[in-house]
């Protein structure tokens, strides 16, 4: 690709940027959120047209009006957010377009045997006749690999592959990865994680706001070196704990139990507390309670049984508008549903909570004015990069729209703080500004409790950590004296036999 | 006051796109009518000439566009309000019924009084009765989750039944002098004044175009009208931040009944003095069309329903001149709904198609 060009209405997402990439290798796009990496992508995908610049294929320029044609030429992508119908097998999503016909029925047979050949070359088992929302996250992402080899892709490109991936299955797609490679694909893998730059790639391509940095080689550079190039700056791995000691107790849940939303139980009798200036973490694996856990947290789930108490109120069956009231504030895990409303101006989200308070409310009205003033004030105060605060929320980077959402969150000065996976999918930048904020809100004496499934994370930031296995506490460490084999041990269910 | 702050009452942001969108729907649904006429032998120009006269012709048929305009800006109102948050309410037929009852009834049933205190008791009375007819499947969606058009649509059945079985014979609500199946006239004091003589206009435009302010400042200005957009936008979120889903679609879904409701009372006060069955000729209907049209904007609506208005007096002539089934108004109804369905103008969709061909292929 050369000298590629895309302008979109205020932004300049690629700024002359070219990227070469050899056959047969796995070559990484590094860059924070909003670099333009996506953008590039997209345009080789045929997803979006380039204002201006070239793209080469084995030498030969190429045009193209859509992703089909990027198809045809064997580009293939996949995508953050999988494009699969879960309630079709594995094998009917697989075949879905390019159904081999035999008469007027679809020759089931004969695709299944193609795939389960694809499959094994690959070394990639997947049960094709399992029902796509019935098997795992990281087996969906296989079907969508598979997908693009069925389809013939030779080049192909990953979309932050690891975001929604579990320690286990990013190891899974390494080696899925690595075998691609040896059977001659070309793999283009966007990231912002340089771990896994390092872990699984022979080239990088860093790119910052919209231009190449630097090209390099794995062997030749480091975490450290990635990192500066990325950031534009030096950037700090681990957060610095202060040990400060804890406060009175602000949070108390006893014996709690509750239902997810089909109707089975999550939580079965979980008990914790978290005092003032301490942060608490809860590490586990996903699907063990931890969703529901936080959701009761913040009056948006009713327990079955157990208690409550904030600041030594009971709080069980109190709605979301108590819960904030009494001096709560949430980080969803999921922002996009639970934390900004995608459509709205980023002032009127930045009020969502406020909006029956002083001094943005008058009588009946909602002074537009000062929530406006307002919000300019938390953006700038958060580093949430946007032209003005009348720009869709939905327009913004995933870093800043979770810099939004903990700008508004911070500023309900809350007794104690529900952070959920507060830095899914975000880049290093983004992290690091993120953790010394959670860092902040427990020196201004808050109560923290820190949900992930981030292991690193938690172990770098809580002062205790918890874990969480089938919808009970099973151990507690403190900071620093447990490694992360012991509480991944743990993490796995490993002290039930305690 | 800024320009920005007045800027959301009027316009908003997607509106220049949005439109270029109503314009080309427009547009388009006048070729699409005017080809099936070619097609069923009828020359499309006069036949338009003749639709553009009924409406514009004369000043009684100017009066006439202006007197279909107000029912629809009550009840397109009303459409948009519930659409606002995220709610679809196809009763607005049934919500103008009831609330054409109510009014009816304090029309004739009260003593004579001075006209503003009776007329502003009488659409009191039906935006009431219309909000009630909202607020019944509100509270079934929000208690039980009974899906607001199934709810809705039952309500307007029962809501037709109940207008005809009142001015059935023997009916409550029968007027026993007339054997039409209707109800007495209501007092001299409940009828909204005519503004012009000679025509059917009555002041009830102006309070339809005052409600559209009104409703467009609640929407973009108020805080209740904020909580009933973030629910509309995103239920999830405004779920976690503490605005209450449930309250606020029994709420949008009730307001949303009362303005029907006052299209109804309206429509009895200013036009036909009297209640009889199925009295609204579908306006509840056409207000989607209209709101979606009006990019579901209180101030777009004015225009729209205008645009509407005209068809429904226009279509009058055209079927008297020329013999063209006045329903084919309903047929640029349903195209203009289509083409406001697209998730872009059309003719933005048919430039990027022309590019995308002529960009060529790859190989």
């Amino acid at each position: 690709m050369n000298d590629i060009v895309k302008r979109f209405p205020g932004i300049l997402a690629n700024d002359k940027v070219s990227l070469e990439v050899e056959e047969g290798e796995i070559h990484c796009l590094l860059g924070e959120n909003g670099a333009g990496k996506s953008t590039l992508m997209n345009i080789l995908y045929g997803l979006y047209h380039h204002d201006s610049g070239e793209i080469y294929l084995r030498g030969k320029k190429v045009e193209y009006s859509g992703p089909g044609d990027a198809i045809k030429n064997g580009i293939g992508m996949v995508h953050q957010h999988f494009m699969l119908i879960p309630v079709f097998t594995v094998l009917e999503n697989l075949i879905l377009g390019t159904e081999p016909v035999k008469g007027i029925s679809i020759d089931v047979a004969r695709s299944e045997r193609e795939l389960s050949e694809i499959s094994k070359k690959y070394g990639m088992d997947v049960n094709l006749r399992a029902c796509v929302k019935d098997i795992s996250v990281g087996m969906q992402q296989r079907v969508e690999i598979l997908k693009l080899l069925y389809r013939g892709a030779e080049i192909m490109i990953f979309d932050e592959p690891t975001a929604i991936l579990t320690p286990q299955e990013i190891e899974e797609l390494y080696k899925v990865m690595r075998s691609l490679r040896e059977k001659g694909k070309t793999i283009i893998f966007i990231t912002h994680k340089l771990k896994e730059v390092m872990e699984i790639s022979d080239r990088v391509t860093v790119l910052r706001d919209g231009r190449v940095i630097q090209v390099v080689d794995t062997k030749s550079t480091n975490t450290r070196d990635l990192a500066r190039m990325m950031v534009g700056r030096e950037v700090l791995f681990a957060t610095e704990r202060p040990e400060m000691e804890p406060g009175a107790e602000i949070l108390r849940v006893e014996d709690l139990r509750a239902k997810d939303k089909r109707g089975n139980m999550a939580l079965k009798g979980l008990s914790l507390s978290v005092r003032q200036g301490e942060i608490v973490g809860i590490a586990g694996v996903d699907g063990n309670g931890q969703t529901e856990l936080v959701e009761l947290l913040t009056g948006l789930r009713k327990s079955e049984s157990g208690s409550i108490f904030l600041g030594g109120k009971e709080m069980r069956h109190k709605s979301s508008r108590e819960f904030l009231k009494a001096g709560t504030a949430h980080i969803p895990e999921d922002r996009l549903l639970r934390g900004l409303i995608l459509d709205f101006p980023l002032y009127e989200n930045m009020v969502l909570g406020f909006e029956d308070e002083k001094p943005f409310a008058r009588g009946i009205f909602l002074d537009f004015k000062r929530v406006r003033e307002w919000a300019a004030k938390l953006v700038a105060a958060f580093d949430v990069r946007t032209p003005n605060v009348g720009v869709l929320a939905g327009t913004l980077s995933g870093g800043n729209q979770q810099k939004a959402v903990l700008a508004r969150e911070f500023a309900r000065n809350p007794k104690i703080l529900v952070a959920s996976q507060p830095t899914r999918g975000l880049d290093v930048g983004a992290i690091e500004f993120i953790h010394q904020q959670i860092m902040n809100a427990k020196k201004q004496g808050k109560g923290v409790l820190l949900v992930s499934l981030d292991l690193g994370e938690i172990m770098n930031l809580s002062d205790r950590i918890l874990v969480i296995y089938e919808g009970k506490i099973i151990a507690e460490f403190q900071a620093g004296k447990a490694t992360e084999a012991e509480i991944g041990f743990m993490m796995a269910g490993g002290g039930k036999e305690r | 006051m800024k320009k920005g702050q007045l800027y959301s009452i009027f316009v908003e942001r997607e509106s220049v796109f949005g439109l270029l969108k109503a314009f080309m729907a427009v547009l388009f649904s006048l070729v699409v009518v005017g080809v099936i006429l070619l097609l069923t032998g009828y020359k499309p120009l006069p036949v338009f000439g003749s639709l553009f006269d009924g409406a514009f012709g004369s000043l009684r048929r100017v009066g006439e566009s202006l007197v279909s305009t107000t029912p629809l800006i009550f009840s397109s109102l009303g459409f948009l309000v519930a659409y606002r948050c995220g709610l679809f309410n196809i009763g607005l037929e049934g919500q103008i019924t009831v609330g054409g009852i109510a009014a009816a009834f304090f029309g004739y049933a009260l003593p004579t009084m001075p006209p503003i205190l009776h007329v502003t008791i009488c659409i009191l009375a039906g935006a009431l009765a219309g909000g009630f007819w909202g607020f019944i499947p509100g509270y079934l969606k929000a208690k039980f989750g009974v899906h607001e058009v199934i709810g809705v649509i039952m309500l307007n059945n029962i809501a037709f039944k109940i207008a005809a079985y009142l001015v059935s014979m023997n009916g409550p609500m029968k007027d026993r002098v007339d054997a039409m199946p209707a109800s007495p006239f209501i007092k001299e004091s409940a009828r909204i004044v005519r503004i012009i003589p000679g025509t059917r206009l009555h002041w009830g435009i102006f309070l339809a175009i005052v409600t559209a302010f009104v409703l467009s400042i609640y929407l973009f200005k108020t805080r209740s009208g904020f909580k009933i957009r973030a629910v509309g936008k995103n239920r999830y979120a405004a779920e976690a931040l503490g605005i209450s889903v449930r309250k606020n679609i029994i709420l949008a879904l009730a307001l949303s009944g009362a303005l029907g409701g006052m299209a109804g009372a309206v429509e009895i006060l200013g036009v036909h003095y009297r209640l009889f069955a199925a009295f609204s000729p579908g306006y509840g209907f056409d207000a989607i069309a209209v709101a979606l049209l009006g990019m579901v904007h209180p101030i777009g609506v004015l225009a729209s329903a205008y645009l509407f208005g005209i068809l429904r007096s226009g279509s009058i002539l055209m079927q008297a001149t020329f013999g063209v089934n006045k329903d084919m108004v309903s047929v640029i109804t349903g195209v203009i709904v289509l083409f406001m369905g697209m998730s872009a103008p059309i003719g933005v969709l048919v430039k990027n198609r022309i590019n995308r061909k002529s960009h060529g292929s790859i190989h």
